[in-house]
C-alpha cells in the first residue's frame, strides 16, 4: 500500500515536471527547430547572456517580484493587524471585499487595473505593473497573516503595555515574532503568484516593459530556443533551493530521532 | 492612544482597496453600461448571440472538467502527502510548488513540443507500436492543459485541511470499529469540506477565463471566453463589449462559487 501511494505521487510529479525537463533537455539542443535533436550544444547558453531581450525581461520578473512581495507583505500585514483589532462587522464585510480579487478571475482583475490606470492617465509601463502586481499579491499576505493573528496570546502583550513597554514595542516584541511564519509564508506566496503571473501583467505593462511571460508570448515565432536555456538556468536555480531543504530536513529528521 | 495607532494603520489598506479594488470594478461597469457616455445595454445585446453563449457555455463546461480531474487526481496527493508516506514533508511541498516558479507559459509550450504531430509523446506511442494521435486542438487537451496548471492550486488547500484533522479523532474512529473507509467517508472526507472548496475556487476560476492554454493548446481552434475578453481589448479594440463580457463573467464566476459555497459555512483555506 505504501509502495503504490509513492508510485502514486511520483506520477503526478513526472507529469508536473515532464514539460520542464523537455524544455532543460531541449536547452542542449543544437538544432533550432525544437522537434529534431542536433547533437549537443551550448550556443543557446552564449545567446541567452547575448539576448538583451531576455535579459532585460528577467531583470524585470525579479524585480517586479521582489518589489511587489515587499510592499505587499508590509501592507497586507498593517492591514491584518488592523483589520484584527477592528469591529466584527467591519472586519467581516473589509475581509469579503479583500478576497474579491482572489475570487475574480484574473482577467477581470487585469482588465479593471488597466481601464483604471488608462482613466487616471497613468501610462502603462513598470510603475503599473509593479501596481498590479501588489494588488492580487496582498489578499494572500492577509490571509496568511490573519489565522496567526487569531492564535496570538493576548495576556501577553498586554503583560508587555503593563510592564511600561510602548505600543509599538509591544507590537514589535511580542505580536511580529508570533506571527512571523505567516508573514514569510504571505512573501513566499507573493514572490511565487508574481513570477508566474501572466494574465494580469499582459493588461497591464507597456512602453516595452516585459516580463518573461509577456516576452513569451509577444514572440510570433513560439518559444526561442534561448528561453529553453533561461528556463534550464531557473530549474537549477530551483534544484538549489530544494537541496538546501533537503539537507535541512535531514538534519531536523536526525536532530528528532536523537531525542 | 491605544485606538490611535490602529486607525492611521487602516489608512493605507482602505487607500488601497477603494482605489484598487473598487473604483477599477466600477470602471468596468462604466465601460459596459454605456456607449459614447450615455446609459445603454447594447454591448450586452450585443453579446446575447447563439455564437457567444456557446463560447461561454463552452468555457465553464471545459473549466468544471478540469476543477473535477483536479479533485481526483489532486485528493490522493494531499492525502498521501499529509499521512505518513513520507518523512520529508517540506521538500515534498517545495517539489509540487516549484513548477510554479518555473515560467507558466513556457511551461504550456513545452507540452507543445510533447504532444505535437512529430513531438516527443507520438514517438514514444510508435515505439510500443501504436498509431500516431492528434492532441493538439482538440478540447481534450485543453482541459489536460488546464489540470498540468492548477492542480497544485488544488493540492494545497486540500493538503492543508487534512493537516488540520486531529489524528486521536482518527484514531478513535479506528478504535470503535470503523476501517478505513468508513473513516475516509465519515471523518476525512466532511473535514476537508473547506479545503475542497478552496481549491475548487482557485482551479475553477482561472479554468473559466485561461486564454493562453486554449491558444497554445488548443491551435486556436478552441476559442474560450477569455480569448474573446482579450480581443475585444487589445484588437477590436471595443472596451465597451470587453467590459461587458468581464461583467457576465464575473457574475456566472460568483453565482458558480455561491451555488458551491453553500455546501459550507467556514470560509475556508487558500494556501498553506
Amino acid at each position: 500500500m505504501k509502495a503504490l501511494k509513492k508510485v502514486y505521487f511520483y506520477l503526478v510529479l513526472l507529469f508536473l515536471y515532464a514539460p520542464i525537463l523537455t524544455l532543460v533537455v531541449f536547452s542542449f539542443n543544437d538544432a533550432k527547430s525544437r522537434g529534431r535533436w542536433g547533437g549537443f550544444s551550448l550556443r543557446w547558453y552564449q545567446e541567452l547572456f547575448r539576448s538583451s531581450d531576455t535579459m532585460d525581461a528577467l531583470l524585470t520578473t525579479v524585480l517586479v517580484a521582489l518589489c511587489a512581495a515587499v510592499i505587499s507583505t508590509i501592507l497586507g500585514t498593517i492591514s491584518a493587524l488592523a483589520l484584527h483589532k477592528s469591529g466584527t462587522f467591519f472586519r467581516k464585510s473589509m475581509l469579503n471585499l479583500t478576497y474579491l480579487p482572489m475570487m475574480n478571475s484574473d482577467i477581470v482583475t487585469g482588465v479593471s487595473l488597466m481601464l483604471l490606470f488608462t482613466f487616471m492617465h497613468l501610462e502603462l509601463g513598470f510603475l503599473t505593473l509593479l501596481l498590479s502586481h501588489i494588488t492580487f499579491c496582498i489578499p494572500y499576505v492577509i490571509l496568511a497573516v490573519m489565522p496567526k493573528l487569531y492564535g496570538i496570546n493576548q495576556n501577553v502583550y498586554e503583560a508587555a503595555l503593563d510592564l511600561g513597554a510602548t505600543q509599538m514595542e509591544a507590537y514589535r516584541k511580542i505580536i511580529l515574532p508570533d506571527i512571523l511564519p505567516g508573514i514569510i509564508s504571505g512573501f513566499l506566496i507573493s514572490v511565487t503568484l508574481s513570477i508566474d503571473d501572466f494574465v494580469i501583467s499582459f493588461f497591464n505593462t507597456g512602453n516595452g516593459i516585459k516580463n518573461i511571460s509577456i516576452l513569451v508570448y509577444s514572440s510570433k515565432t513560439g518559444v526561442k530556443p534561448e528561453n529553453y536555456a533561461l528556463s534550464a538556468i531557473m530549474f537549477g536555480a530551483v534544484l538549489v533551493l530544494l537541496l538546501i531543504i533537503n539537507l535541512k530536513e535531514k538534519k531536523k529528521v536526525i536532530e528528532e530521532s536523537g531525542k | 492612544m491605544k485606538k490611535t495607532l490602529h486607525y492611521i494603520a487602516l489608512i493605507p489598506f482602505l487607500i488601497w482597496m477603494i482605489l484598487l479594488i473598487i473604483v477599477p470594478l466600477f470602471l468596468v461597469a462604466y465601460y459596459g453600461f454605456t456607449e459614447d457616455g450615455n446609459f445603454s445595454l447594447t454591448h450586452f445585446q450585443q453579446f446575447f448571440r447563439p455564437d457567444y453563449l456557446k463560447v461561454l457555455w463552452r468555457s465553464l463546461y471545459l473549466a468544471l472538467v478540469s476543477t473535477v480531474v483536479c479533485l481526483f487526481i489532486g485528493y490522493p496527493v494531499s492525502m498521501i502527502l499529509s499521512g505518513k508516506t513520507f518523512r520529508k514533508k517540506t521538500l515534498l511541498v517545495v517539489l509540487l510548488i516549484a513548477p510554479m516558479w518555473m515560467n507558466f507559459l513556457l511551461r504550456t509550450y513545452a507540452w507543445l513540443t510533447l504532444l505535437e504531430g512529430n513531438g516527443i509523446i507520438n514517438a514514444l506511442l510508435q515505439v510500443i507500436g501504436l498509431p500516431k494521435q492528434i492532441f493538439l486542438g482538440k478540447a481534450g487537451t485543453v482541459v489536460f492543459g488546464m489540470v498540468y496548471n492548477f492542480l497544485p492550486y488544488m493540492i494545497f488547500p486540500i493538503y492543508t485541511s487534512i493537516s488540520k484533522i486531529p489524528r486521536n479523532l482518527i484514531e478513535a474512529a479506528h478504535d470503535l470499529g470503523g476501517n478505513g473507509v468508513t473513516c475516509f467517508f465519515r471523518i476525512i472526507l466532511p473535514l476537508s469540506v473547506p479545503g475542497i472548496l478552496s481549491g475548487v475556487t482557485m482551479v475553477f476560476v482561472p479554468g473559466v477565463t485561461t486564454f493562453v492554454i486554449s491558444q497554445y493548446l488548443g491551435s486556436g481552434k478552441i476559442t474560450l471566453i477569455g480569448d474573446i475578453i482579450e480581443q475585444q481589448f487589445l484588437h477590436a479594440g471595443n472596451w465597451g463589449f470587453g467590459a461587458a463580457i468581464s461583467i457576465i463573467v464575473m457574475l456566472v464566476v460568483v453565482l458558480c462559487m455561491w451555488i458551491v459555497n453553500r455546501f459550507s459555512d467556514d470560509p475556508g483555506v487558500m494556501m498553506p
